[in-house]
């Protein structure tokens, strides 16, 4: 009975399965109905409108590349922006014999070598059914010649574009940086990124500086065109169109001013400045010392400028004032000296004296002061003030290199700053454990003495020694720093201010700042390092010195510039924020090899300073030349 | 043994009309791919190599004996699974979508072994409880469909999940699922869409509206499908002839050995080529079902079902992808398109199916 049962159901069972069975093969064929349907619909009813379209491709979806944002300084002086011009195009795929059809341009407009060779690039990297740029920048004379003839041409076209311009071209070059042609590590990005659609049509992107991180705000959106070509290419009429959307523009906290007066105060000295608001982190000047014609990039360097670029022992296409990593020789005295208050290893009034040099207990090693015969009795204002040495080895090997790096790191040394630019290098403050991790090696005592001088491992960028700089002028708070203050978009009239990001406040004691910034006046004061950079300011200017080291001197030698070549000549270091009481700029100046921090590098501060606090322009620059003498870092 | 004994046994596992409809669709492949490949041969020769990886694996699932293969639906199920969370924690970020999991040895899709292993793990589930089948069990593997396919969907691969969704789908359909509840299911989906709508975000609306509507996005997924549909159009009654579309050969056709390999064949041979692409998977899908119907246990049967209709659906939604009435989801034109991981998986599909149909008669004996 029981096996009857199930025997019934397993019957009843595939009855309906096998219904199912034929539900899906129903469902199936209507599948297939549809398919057919829509086929014989594309391929018989439509087949004349398709047919036209594919034969004459009469429709071509073109899309339209939207303008590029302009970057403009704090005071609306255009530091990046397009002009138009006329380029002469030709598409290969419509063009029969491509040299023939080259040879008879050149009749009528000047083809270049130059030119030739780069198209044949181009030719090589792009599908020949697109229009390729064979001279750009036609005169209008070029340009009615040609259209005169143009029947004689097919596939070779004039075409309106638009071409970046940097007008303050070198000054400006590692500021801005550049935009190139599309390449195929930048369409791989592209690709990750999801934007190849935004990018179709765009033959340049942001390749360094600020056109490179800013580059989602400058190149805007793509419009879309459809429009009804003739057999020739040539468009007849627009469909449907969707405008493009320009990218936005760049207002820079940079002072162009400014940043000219800084850029023309190296002279002939390589090196960095970095101008800081200390009140919002906003960078008011950046210069990198030389610079580069920007321009030279944008349709890819010829191989001879790049050759002359790439091998100058100047290296002008190294960004010095992000990536520059200098030993901070004497700035870091400021830094210490805080250090020494804060671990309460050094009273204010505590003195030591200077001998000329410095010895670790058991042991002859004399690390020497700069001054032989050393300062006599130091406190710690006028160790800052004189930039005595021997009292900075002493504070270093009291403090430990532990706690330097603790106290050291909240100023920014050792990390990157996070400014708005790609590629900052993060500089070196050493410590235990990385020592042992970078050289499998203990730290030594040795190592300790030193680095109180800013003269052992470690290492800086002038951008980290500017934010630490603004951050001391700022009683210990400190901003992020910035370049671009303002993003404003074009289309729907909306501005957006960047705002000044806070770091840690430090939560100095106001005692110590006090001490350490009054000490910095003096700095520039009679009997301080840098007196003479300083003289005659109705300002008062906190400052310091420094010189970084180059070349090691072995025990008991002398160091003389005249004898030492001049790229093996020390580094002149100077930071400085003014006015004292109230700051409004801080800034740090490098000058590589330029010898004395107090003769090289603090007179370029000036100029920068009178500048932005007084409107002062300066006359026709002094001889910077190095001055013998007593005066030292 | 003599040479033909030898043969025999060699064969005797292959369904022979199956393998003829396969090896013509195969061999269509290749001839497409020449002409899209623009009459080159490096990828005819590597998908020969993919080819002849698939059948061979074909060829062994096929010998493999009924009861093995449901051995198997545990722990490929499992393995997926694993994968797919694994995917989730450590899987490779490509396109914005997380999709790829990175074995030191070699990057994965587990996506796509999920593709046999959801039906296969629902159809042993279904055969275990065969006797006694209540709602229960119809819920408990609408939960074994639901799990992966919202691991999936996370990625987000929306178009695999959904096609996962239709092969779990099939499995309850065949192993049937009350019209009642299908019918509420399905009424539930439309009272719960405007809901599910308002609580989406403005970029995912426009996401999905894009999908429906490619003009939206011209320049991206949209391109492709102009340009498929002039090429499809173009093609005619008998087409431009072999190597002689325009729209391929003057490189308007994106994607076009992959994805969009259909619009190729329909353009250089036309309506007739169409229809005699339509009938070779018509012919294939019918032996599928020619199998189902004669297969011998409720798992055979379930899984000889769904392998055959989801089959069905990969080369509708391709071709109507590609001639534009649905939306641009990745799926490849199954045994046409270039690529080993669908041939591996489709044809694995097939030796099931081969291996259905010629066990069967050991077991009846």
């Amino acid at each position: 009975m029981n096996k009857h049962v199930e025997l019934k159901n397993h019957q009843r069972e595939i009855y309906y399965f096998r219904l199912r069975l034929a539900i899906s093969i129903g469902f199936v064929l209507v599948l297939l109905v549809i398919l057919l349907a829509r086929f014989a619909y594309l391929q018989v009813i439509r087949h004349d409108h398709y047919q036209t379209l594919a034969e004459s491709n009469r429709i071509s979806v073109v899309p339209i590349v939207p303008n590029r944002g302009l970057i403009l300084d704090r005071n609306g002086l255009v530091l990046a922006h397009n002009y138009s011009g006329y380029t002469l195009e030709i598409t290969p795929s419509k063009t029969a014999g491509l040299e023939d059809t080259i040879n008879e341009l050149s009749t009528l407009v000047e083809i270049t070598p130059k030119d030739r060779k780069r198209f044949k690039k181009l030719l090589a990297e792009r599908r020949n059914f697109e229009t390729l740029m064979i001279r750009n920048r036609l005169s209008d004379e070029e340009v009615a010649r040609f259209a005169a003839q143009q029947y004689r041409f097919p596939g070779v076209e004039i075409k309106a574009r638009l071409f970046r311009d940097y007008p303050y071209g070198e000054k400006t070059a590692h500021l801005i940086g550049y935009i190139g042609r599309i390449n195929q590590t930048d369409v791989t990005q592209l690709e990750e990124n999801e934007l190849t659609a935004n990018y179709r049509g765009s033959d340049y992107i942001g390749k360094t500086g600020l056109e490179q991180s800013y580059e989602s705000e400058l190149h805007g959106t793509t419009g879309v065109e459809q429009v009804e070509v003739d057999s020739g290419g040539r468009a007849v009429r627009v469909l449907s169109r969707t405008p493009p959307s320009s990218g936005n523009t760049l207002v820079l906290s940079i002072d162009a001013k400014l940043q000219e007066i800084a850029e023309q105060s190296f002279g002939n000295y390589r090196g960095a400045l970095v101008a800081i608001d200390p009140n919002n982190g906003e960078v008011l000047a950046f210069v990198s010392k030389p610079g580069y014609d920007p321009s030279l990039f944008i349709d890819g360097i010829d191989t001879q400028s790049w050759d002359e670029l790439n091998n100058s022992p100047d290296t002008p296409l190294n960004n010095r004032a992000l990536r520059g990593q200098y030993p901070p020789g004497s700035t870091i005295k400021p830094f210490m000296a805080l250090a020494g208050l804060h671990y309460g290893e050094r009273a204010p009034g505590l003195t030591i004296n200077d001998p000329g040099y410095f010895t670790l207990p058991g042991s002859s090693h004399q690390y020497r002061d700069w001054k032989s015969g050393g300062h006599g009795s130091v406190d710690m204002f006028k160790s800052i003030v004189v930039s005595c040495d021997t009292y900075y080895y002493g504070l270093a090997t009291d403090l430990g290199v532990d706690r330097i790096f603790n106290y050291l790191s909240r100023f920014g040394f050792g990390k990157k700053t996070g400014i708005d630019l790609d590629g900052e290098t993060p500089g070196l403050l050493p410590s235990q454990d990385w020592k042992m991790r970078r050289y499998q090696q203990k730290w030594y005592a040795g190592d300790t003495v030193s680095v109180g001088i800013g003269q052992g491992y470690n290492l800086v960028t002038p951008m980290q020694l500017a934010l630490a700089t603004a951050t001391l002028a700022n009683n210990g708070i400190g901003y992020k720093p910035h370049l671009v203050r303002e993003v404003r978009s074009v289309q729907i009239d909306e501005n957006h201010a960047i705002r000044s990001e806070s770091l840690a406040d430090l939560r100095i004691a106001p005692a110590h700042i006090d001490l350490v910034k009054r000490a910095m006046v003096a700095v520039t004061q009679p009997g301080g390092t840098a007196v003479q950079a300083a003289a005659g300011a109705p300002y008062h200017i906190a400052g310091k010195t420094g010189t970084a080291q180059v070349v090691g001197m072995k025990q008991g030698e002398k160091y003389d510039a005249s004898k030492i070549s001049e790229r093996h000549r020390d580094h002149a270091w100077f930071i400085a924020f003014a006015p004292a009481e109230q700051p409004g700029i801080a800034l740090v100046v490098l000058a590589e090899n330029g010898g004395h921090g107090g003769s090289t590098a603090a007179p370029i501060a000036r100029k920068v300073l009178d500048y932005y606090l007084l409107g002062k322009v300066p006359q026709p620059l002094p001889d910077l030349a190095d001055k013998e003498g007593e005066e030292h870092d | 043994m003599t040479r033909r004994q030898l043969w025999q046994r060699f064969i005797v596992h292959l369904d022979r009309p199956l393998l003829l409809g396969i090896c013509l669709l195969l061999l269509t492949s290749l001839l497409v791919l020449y002409s899209a490949d623009n009459a080159s041969w490096g990828q005819p020769l590597n998908q020969m190599l993919n080819i002849a990886v698939a059948l061979t694996c074909m060829w062994l699932v096929a010998n493999l004996p009924l009861h093995y293969l449901m051995r198997t639906a545990v722990p490929i199920y499992l393995l997926g699974m694993a994968l797919l969370v694994g995917v989730a924690l450590f899987g490779e970020i490509s396109h914005g979508a997380r999709r790829w999991l990175n074995l030191g040895v070699a990057t994965i899709q587990p996506s796509e072994l999920m593709k046999i292993g959801v039906p296969l793990m629902m159809a042993w589930y279904f055969e275990k409880h065969e006797a006694t089948l209540t709602m229960k069990n119809y819920i408990v593997a609408t939960l074994l469909l639901l799990v992966p396919v919202g691991l999936i969907a996370r990625q987000p691969d929306l178009g695999t999940a959904i096609l996962i969704s239709a092969s779990g789908f099939y499995v309850l359909f065949l192993a049937g699922l009350s019209w009642r509840v299908m019918g509420g299911l399905f009424v539930a989906a439309l009272a719960g869409a405007p809901l599910i709508w308002s609580m989406l975000h403005d970029y995912q609306r426009l996401r999905i509206m894009m999908l429906f509507d490619p003009s939206q996005d011209a320049l991206g997924k949209g391109y492709h499908t102009i340009q498929a549909t002039i090429a499809v159009g173009s093609g005619g009654l008998l087409g431009k002839g072999y190597l002689k579309g325009t729209q391929t050969h003057l490189d308007f056709l994106p994607e076009r050995t992959t994805d969009f390999i259909f619009a190729v064949y329909s353009e250089e041979f036309g309506l007739i080529g169409s229809l005699i692409l339509l009938s070779l998977y018509f012919f294939v899908i019918a032996r599928g079902f020619v199998i189902t119907a004669n297969a011998s246990t409720y798992f055979t049967r379930l899984m000889a079902g769904s392998i055959t209709l989801i089959f069905a659906t990969y080369a509708f939604v391709n071709m109507g992808m590609v001639s534009g009435i649905l939306p641009v989801v990745g799926v490849p034109l199954p045994l046409v398109s270039y690529g080993g991981t669908s041939m591996l998986t489709l044809l694995l599909g097939f030796g099931m199916l081969m291996s259905i149909e010629t066990h069967k008669k050991l077991i009846k004996t």
